[in-house]
């Protein structure tokens, strides 16, 4: 029998995989305290604070979709623009043309994008790496090039959500009643809170995914695909469920952003710009590959947006180089050097191993 | 019958234009694997310095693509040099995200500089000439020269890639950096010339972009695409692939565009996505992968 | 002053030290055979010699110059080669084009060129235009050394040339070494045909795990040192 160096017979020892930590836990119940904070918010809030919020839930939103893609399954993508402009257009549709509340057709959108996704997944996937995220993107362009065809919602130029159907969103007379506002600022407070049921929802389920067995496999695939291959992994299986969840999510958060703006065109529904540069740009600044990377990428890319952002061609220049500088010397974001430096994770998601004896348990 | 025939002879030439966008990057990801994102917006670059220099200096477009072509040879040598091979290595994500990043530096830096207006190069006389060649079809010189030139690139390309000893270096080192080293090739020295020779090449199609319609800041990403489905389309590893790739792309847009104007570049990438489905590997690839 | 010293040699794969402090000489016109077990350290020692992972930089001298901060295309420009392990061709080049190719760099006059490499291993002249990957392994290997003599080098390191070779070729290939000894080249065996390698080699060194355990000249050893070094019991 093998003894192992300070003696201890080595058959009694005990091993367990554990992902929570001590700070995660507290994390989470802050967590949750500042969701319930935030909802409470429109009791107080000026209704620019409000827009200005809804605009920092749906970008970290998309941050969190992409990151999922990118950092944690290896499908970098320069085309979910495709299901952001694919959700919006569904609202519209199904609000126009099937006289559905707006509310429910957000989840619907959702599904539709899934439903594309799989066929858009099935030809994409042939592609592997860099070549892998321009289909992607071609994919976006034929989305649009289709969609600007579409004379019944407006073709090339767009078109608007009619006042019949924005102000008769579900719940909009209850909240006029109960904050003492207009239908405007009502139908703001509306898509507020569903801005915050989606982002939150985007981070849970993200969150929910990586710490499954799905989330275990995706780690495997994205650091070493050939061996996770020999171990069994469904690779393909995997990330095109990851790729088709994703899709869903997208699109809702398409269908509320064009919900709220109202007014929808094929240029700006499928902006590399707005739904993919500025998305990666939150991502790469924050910190690839965790979850609360994005979150920090989003807060400092709403205060860039919000002071520079009439700069016009030179923000943009600095966004660019700002994300070449991070991506070359600071590779892991603003988190990602923060966690190392300090050891902290808020929101693990990988796994440590504990090695204990005889079922006492030392981490 | 000559509306086809006729719609076929320009698609082809068309799909020289994009054989020359294409062929770029497909020597850069021959040698050392990069895709570059900010392709199409050097070849919007290219394009404004060969304006820059024909205005300023009075030159014909033609005369003045001569003096631009080394001055982006150094351009690209020292991209390379100095930025893109510090992205290159196992990981993916860098070099791509990097050379998004450039992408969106050069359209609005350009943009700064230029501003947003169409933009064109002149060359007098010779940008509507035309040869008849009976039964009411004529060839635009223009876009008969583009083709020309696409070959003649290519088959300078095929030159010093299997014919030379810059060539072996390039093929050494695309095979195996590592064994490339143990033959005393530098390979960042390599990769920045193969970059800069990129370069050259993106000058010529800049050249013709500019010569055959109109172009601004933006049209950069677009091209990329064209680019791209024209080397998925003809497989990767082959020069000629490539330009098979760039016909069949200028086919598809062409006939397209006979349907319905509208549905030109649609045509494009449906094209390519059907070729993706069917044949993922390209109509002409290498047996090695 | 010795062609090759190597003193205090560390090298490392990320956290895992693979060598602990090697010393070793090699005076011009020797040749050196080093055996050891698997992952002894072997392959290691001659990649931190041609540059191919990092080593401190006083660690590996070559006529008295330290040389271990350079790169490795350096190191072949100073006149040094490797036959990597695995033979490792371009699988793009033809047999010539691998040939051509290993001159690339060390643009040095010297007995060795095309011609002289297919005299020395006329089976090649006969594949030059085919594609490497198609030779056998013992053909790829002949191709391997000549593509490593093309830079004329001073010193040449070879990695394990009779891995996964029948016996009979394995001593063709090594009838090419006195060939190659006899126009000044020094050389470095790695091997694990021990038999092999002390017939030719005028010093052994032995590794294992990371150290060296044992280190004389073939005829003074007996087979338990060598056993009992090798091993390490």
């Amino acid at each position: 029998m093998r003894v192992m160096k300070d003696g201890r017979p080595a058959s009694s020892r005990v091993f367990s995989v554990a992902t929570g930590v001590g700070a995660s836990r507290a994390a989470l119940a802050g967590a949750v305290a500042i969701l319930l904070m935030l909802a409470a918010l429109p009791a107080f809030a000026a209704r620019n604070l409000i827009q200005d919020l809804i605009f920092l839930f749906y970008m970290l939103a998309l941050a969190q979709c992409w990151n999922l893609l990118a950092g944690f399954s290896g499908l970098i993508s320069v085309g979910q623009q495709a299901f952001v402009g694919l959700g919006g257009y569904m609202l519209f549709a199904l609000t126009l043309f099937a006289g559905l509340d707006p509310l429910l057709a957000i989840p619907l959108a959702g599904l539709v994008c899934a439903v594309f996704a799989l066929p858009t997944a099935l030809i994409v996937f042939r592609l592997r790496g860099a070549y892998f995220a321009i289909g992607t993107w071609v994919v976006a362009e034929v989305y649009r090039l289709v969609f600007a065809q579409f004379k019944g919602l407006g073709g090339g130029t767009g078109t608007s959500l009619a006042p019949s159907i924005t102000s008769t969103v579900f719940g909009i007379e209850w909240v006029k009643g109960l904050f003492d506002v207009r239908t405007p600022a009502a139908r703001d407070i509306i898509s507020y809170w569903g801005a915050l049921v989606l982002m939150a929802g985007t981070l849970a389920s993200v969150y929910a995914l990586l710490r499954s067995r799905r989330g275990l496999a995706l780690g495997a695939i994205r650091d070493q695909e050939a061996a996770a291959a020999g171990l069994g992994v469904d690779i393909y299986r995997t990330k095109l469920a990851v790729y088709v969840a994703a899709a869903a999510m997208i699109g809702m958060i398409g269908a509320l952003i064009y919900l709220q703006k109202a007014r929808i065109s094929p240029d700006a529904a499928f902006s590399v710009l707005d739904w993919t540069a500025y998305v990666i740009f939150i991502v790469v600044i924050g910190g690839i590959g965790t979850m609360e990377g994005p979150v920090v990428g989003a807060i400092i890319f709403y205060l860039l947006q919000r002071y520079l952002a009439d700069f016009g061609a030179w923000y943009l220049i600095l966004l660019g180089t700002l994300a070449i500088a991070v991506m070359l010397f600071a590779p892991r974001g603003l988190w990602g050097f923060v966690a190392e430096r300090f050891g902290v994770t808020l929101f693990p998601t990988r796994r440590r191993l504990i090695v204990g004896t005889d079922g006492s348990k030392r981490a | 019958m000559t509306d086809a025939l006729d719609a076929v002879i320009q698609g082809i030439l068309l799909g020289g234009l994009y054989a020359l966008f294409a062929a770029g990057l497909s020597l850069i990801f021959g040698v050392m694997r990069l895709v570059n994102l900010a392709h199409g917006d050097l070849i919007v670059l290219a394009a404004f310095v060969v304006l820059f220099l024909a205005e300023k200096l009075g030159l014909d477009p033609f005369v003045a693509v001569l003096v631009a072509a080394p001055i982006l040879f150094a351009i690209g040598f020292v991209l390379q040099h100095v930025l893109l091979n510090r992205t290159l290595g196992r990981d993916l994500l860098p070099p791509l995200l990097v050379t998004f990043g450039l992408s969106i530096i050069i359209q609005n830096g350009l943009l700064q500089l230029f501003s947003a207006d169409s933009e064109r190069l002149r060359s007098g006389a010779i940008e509507t000439a035309s040869i008849a060649l009976g039964g009411g079809i004529a060839i635009g010189v223009v876009p008969l020269l583009t083709l020309l030139s696409a070959i003649a690139a290519i088959v300078v390309l095929n030159l010093i890639f299997y014919r030379t000893p810059l060539g072996r270096a390039f093929r050494a080192t695309s095979d195996d950096l590592e064994v490339a080293q143990l033959m005393g090739i530098d390979h960042h020295r390599i990769f920045a010339t193969a970059m800069g020779l990129a370069f050259v090449v993106i000058a010529i199609a800049a050249l013709y972009l500019g010569l055959r319609s109109n172009f601004d800041p933006t049209i950069g990403p677009a091209r990329l695409l064209y680019a791209f489905e024209a080397v998925i389309i003809g497989g990767l590893g082959s020069f000629w692939g490539t330009l098979a790739g760039g016909i069949v792309l200028g086919l598809a847009q062409t006939i397209g565009a006979r349907i319905d104007p509208e549905w030109q570049i649609l045509s494009g990438h449906l094209a390519f996505l059907v070729v993706l489905a069917i044949r993922p590997r390209g109509l002409f690839p290498r047996a090695l992968d | 002053m010795a062609l090759l010293e190597t003193r205090a040699l560390r090298a490392f794969y990320g956290d895992y030290q693979a060598l602990y402090g090697i010393d070793t000489r090699l005076e011009a016109g020797e040749t050196v055979a080093i055996i050891g077990a698997n992952g002894a350290g072997k392959s290691t020692y001659l990649k931190a010699i041609a540059g191919l992972i990092r080593r401190p930089a006083d660690s590996v001298l070559f006529d008295g110059r330290p040389i271990g901060g350079e790169p490795a295309a350096a190191i072949v420009k100073l006149g040094i080669a490797l036959v990597p392990e695995g033979r490792r061709l371009f699988p793009s080049l033809s047999v010539e084009e691998n040939l051509l190719v290993g001159g690339h760099g060390r643009k040095a006059a010297g007995p060795w060129t095309l011609d002289r490499v297919y005299t020395l291993f006329p089976v090649l002249k006969e594949r030059r235009a085919q594609a490497a990957p198609t030779l056998s392994g013992g053909q790829q290997q002949m191709a391997a050394i000549g593509r490593a003599l093309m830079s004329n080098p001073r010193l040449l390191l070879c990695d394990e040339i009779s891995l996964g070779l029948a016996p009979i070729i394995i001593a063709d290939i090594y009838a090419a070494l006195p060939q190659i000894k006899a126009e000044g080249t020094s050389v470095v065996l790695v091997e694990q045909d021990i038999a092999q390698a002390m017939k030719v080699s005028d010093r052994v060194y032995c590794f294992q795990e990371g150290r060296l355990s044992l280190t004389g000249r073939p005829r003074e050893l007996t087979r338990e040192q060598i056993h009992d070094a090798y091993f390490g019991t």
